[in-house]
């Protein structure tokens, strides 16, 4: 007798774990590519010398954004109904669109440094 | 410390405290506390007790702000130094009056995480043709008897924060109740009670801050139990593990 909504905060909670997962490897790519970019003496050049063509650091920051804005969102989401009390579907779709669409911003800019 | 200086909540949700004191004993236990107060000073005090012994669950209480049973808690062990008690009925409960609450809510919501057992094998209440077999050492008989002996004293529900956040959660007893069921070879209803208790109404709300833990009277990991649920409902929402049948 599971009603979809029920059904669908579970999968909710299914995608905050895995990319949080993502997240926990991603960042500490992140963190390791910072740190050499900054000794290799930090530059736009040497940015997109690394990223431009390359498919893989495409992939990589495409998973990572859509895993950072999912994991946000919906973190965003359990935290406004339970200090606001604010719930629902019709908020649950808001949330996952704004998830989305921070996602798309970071998205937009992995494409802008591999074209 | 001769009198022990008792504040104790009269009245339903809007109240207050009455102060009242009462002879300090070398062994007193809480439940004893209220007793004297309502035979010796005041016979209008509503409370509820009834086994005196751990076993019924029925004498629980806010005692200076957390929630225990009275009957097996020596005042010496809480009281504070100037003797100051303070009692007040469980909370994330309505109050019916004093220092009993309405369990209603808490039961109900047992109803609602299927917490109760459903014989697989005679759905009709038949006996079994055969016994289950179960192996005293498996894991799901394990993890059953781990979560066996919670006598529905509400104090895990009272401890709760997500309980006091989400009024449609049903906490960490009737979850723990779903999850010895789960594990219960005989039982047949694995499939409904794992819907039931997905979602934000359900194990999906626990922050495992373990408060029913840490708190509860018969060292029952009710926390844990809920792990068990969210993991049981991971991998199979992940792999569509077959729930039902």
């Amino acid at each position: 007798m599971a009603d979809r909504a029920a059904r669908g905060q579970a999968h909710l909670w299914v995608v905050q774990r895995i990319t949080a997962m993502i997240l926990a490897l991603a960042v500490l790519v992140h963190l390791i590519t910072i740190i050499t970019a900054v000794r290799g003496g930090l530059s736009a050049r040497e940015i997109l010398a690394r990223t431009q063509g390359s498919e893989v650091w495409l992939l990589f920051y495409v998973l990572f954004a859509l895993a950072a804005g999912l994991h946000g969102a919906i973190g965003l989401r359990n935290i406004a109904a339970e200090t606001l009390g604010w719930r629902g579907r019709g908020l649950d779709f808001c949330w996952l669109g704004l998830g989305l669409l921070t996602a798309a911003f970071g998205i937009r800019a992995a494409f802008g440094l591999y074209a | 410390m001769e009198q022990l200086k008792v504040s104790v909540w009269r009245g339903e949700d809007a109240g207050g405290f009455a102060r009242y004191d009462v002879p300090a004993r070398d062994n007193q236990t809480v439940l004893d506390v209220v007793t004297h107060i309502q035979r010796e000073l005041d016979p209008s005090l509503a409370y509820r007790f009834a086994c005196r012994v751990g076993m019924c669950g029925s004498c629980a209480m806010t005692v200076n702000g957390r929630a225990r049973w009275t009957c097996r808690t020596h005042v010496r062990k809480v009281v504070g130094a100037d003797g100051a008690l303070e009692l007040r009925p469980l909370a994330n409960l309505p109050v019916i009056r004093d220092l009993a609450a309405d369990l209603a809510p808490f039961f109900d919501k047992w109803q609602r995480a299927q917490g109760f057992f459903q014989p697989k094998d005679a759905p009709d209440g038949a006996v079994p043709d055969e016994f289950a077999v179960v192996a005293p050492g498996s894991k799901a008989r394990r993890e059953a008897d781990a979560g066996i002996e919670c006598i529905g004293c509400a104090v895990c529900y009272a401890s709760c924060d997500v309980v006091a956040w989400n009024g449609d959660y049903l906490g960490p007893a009737a979850l723990n109740r779903a999850w010895t069921l789960v594990n219960d070879a005989r039982d047949g209803a694995r499939g409904e009670r794992l819907d039931a208790v997905a979602g934000d109404a359900g194990c999906h709300s626990c922050h495992s801050t373990r408060s029913c833990t840490e708190r509860c009277p018969k060292q029952i990991d009710p926390s844990g139990a809920i792990a068990g649920l969210k993991r049981t409902l991971f991998w199979e929402s992940l792999l569509g593990g077959k729930r039902h049948g």
